[in-house]
């Protein structure tokens, strides 16, 4: 289970909320709002104030890569230091069955790993990143406009995928401007207003 | 060959080709009237005061004299290292990186020049170790000044890739890796080249020195030879020093990228 506890983010009010495992929440609210400082800090990502806790163990008393293996921020806009996206996979031998597993399951063909980065399309580049990122399973996801640039089809795919993750006993953060993704997959929201409006603290419970 | 004393005279018939550049900035109204004048100014007022003060530090032979100079010298390149960057890391211990890399890569190497291979009379001749220095925290500097650039302004360009692999789980040297070998490689390429260059494309400065000084050319390339060698060896130490020092400041114990710490450009 993911617990946060008067976590600061700029001028919102302290946020604490918590997401039980197998549990999908929705951070909602306008660009600007925060939604992404807020994954970013749960992925410790950001230095800032407040308490998060990882199955009972506080953010800062796990080492920061011990940290974010488990808590995977994927961000809105994928990041490649390779030539190709199998250079990006931790380790390409350990992996490789889940990889592909994971490529079938967002609509993508094994060869997509060994195409140069600069010719693939920014749906595929998406995908692929979701992939990288799941491929060694973390246990808390937080996934921050997951679908931008993908179309109806693949978008159902990730929204497949999100909810197998979900099935699996992961805890899902989900940044999304998608109402209809937000629908499906969704336990509980929280709800950012504009700057200056006072945000509404969700949680989840365990079920 | 004997060594030709300059006269106030010589050097005021030097200057009028300094016209030549004033005549260039007006015809092509280029408006550098002023500041070529300043510059003039100033180099002749820099190194009248310089001299003077070898000549005192030179007659005293004193290892404190020497030492101060020194430290004067490390404050000058640790300041026109942080004025050189486009975003600098904030804060002092930018600067404490941008004169302590040179600082100590020059110490370490003047030190093993003075003490080991040329060995004057006493060890810390100011007469030696004093050019020594100065030639080693040039070159440092121009290396530490490249590194730093090229690590924050790598770090600015590839932020989106750089947190996509710490999000990932690497460390701040592991996300970081391509930029510090290419700002490495950034800060080592100049001495590689001179190197390379150095005796075909032009004569280096203090052999030229040494040679209107009325030493044999031979001799004076022997020399040479020492300080590029040592020149190569204190760049490398400062490139070094300064490119992991660089990472270190722009990250954080957590291993986050911290680009809050550099100024705004």
């Amino acid at each position: 289970m993911l617990r946060v506890e008067h976590l600061r983010i700029g001028l919102l009010p302290p946020l604490s909320f918590a997401v039980a495992n197998g549990e999908c929440l929705a951070v909602e609210g306008p660009s600007g709002s925060g939604k992404t400082r807020i994954l970013r800090a749960i992925a410790d990502l950001d230095p800032v104030d407040g308490q998060i806790f990882l199955d009972g163990a506080e953010r800062g008393e796990t080492p920061a890569q011990s940290w974010r293996r488990a808590v995977r921020y994927v961000a809105a806009e994928p990041g490649w230091w390779a030539d190709t996206p199998r250079a990006t996979l931790a380790d390409p031998a350990e992996s490789g069955a889940r990889v592909a597993r994971l490529l079938s399951a967002v609509g993508l063909s094994e060869e997509t790993l060994d195409r140069p980065v600069s010719q693939l399309s920014t749906g595929e580049r998406l995908r692929l990143a979701l992939v990288r990122a799941l491929a060694d399973e973390p246990s808390v996801i937080l996934l921050d406009e997951p679908t931008g640039a993908l179309d109806v089809g693949a978008t159902a795919l990730i929204a497949e995928l999100i909810r197998f993750q979900l099935l699996a006993g992961r805890c899902v953060l989900l940044a999304s401007h998608d109402r209809a993704l937000v629908a499906r997959l969704a336990h509980a929201r929280l709800q950012l207003g504009p700057p200056q409006a006072s945000p509404v603290n969700g949680r989840t419970l365990p079920p | 060959m004997s060594y030709i004393p300059l006269q106030l005279p010589d050097l005021a018939l030097a200057a009028l080709l300094l016209i030549a550049n004033g005549v260039v900035s007006i015809w092509f109204r280029l408006g550098l009237e002023r500041s070529l004048a300043i510059a003039a100014l100033r180099m002749m007022l820099q190194l009248s005061v310089v001299a003077l003060a070898l000549r005192t530090i030179f007659a005293l032979n004193s290892p404190l004299w020497t030492v101060a100079l020194a430290l004067v010298m490390t404050a000058a390149a640790a300041f026109e290292i942080v004025s050189r960057q486009e975003r600098r890391i904030q804060g002092p211990v930018a600067f404490a990186l941008g004169a302590g890399a040179p600082f100590f890569a020059g110490l370490v190497a003047t030190l093993f020049a003075t003490a080991i291979v040329i060995g004057p009379d006493p060890w810390y001749a100011p007469r030696y170790v004093l050019p020594l220095f100065g030639m080693m925290l040039g070159n440092a500097l121009s290396g530490t000044s490249l590194v730093l650039d090229s690590v924050t302004s790598g770090a600015v360009r590839d932020r989106v890739a750089i947190e996509a692999r710490i999000a990932l789980g690497a460390s701040r040297f592991e996300a970081l890796d391509a930029i510090l070998r290419r700002a490495l490689t950034t800060g080592l390429m100049p001495i590689v080249t001179a190197m390379a260059t150095t005796g075909i494309v032009a004569l280096p400065g203090m052999m030229t020195g040494q040679i209107l000084a009325g030493i044999d050319p031979v001799s004076a390339a022997k020399y040479q030879v020492m300080i590029m060698f040592l020149i190569a060896g204190s760049t490398g130490m400062a490139v070094v020093a300064a490119g992991i020092g660089a990472v270190l400041l722009i990250t954080d114990e957590r291993h986050r990228l911290r680009l809050d710490r550099l100024s705004r450009s």
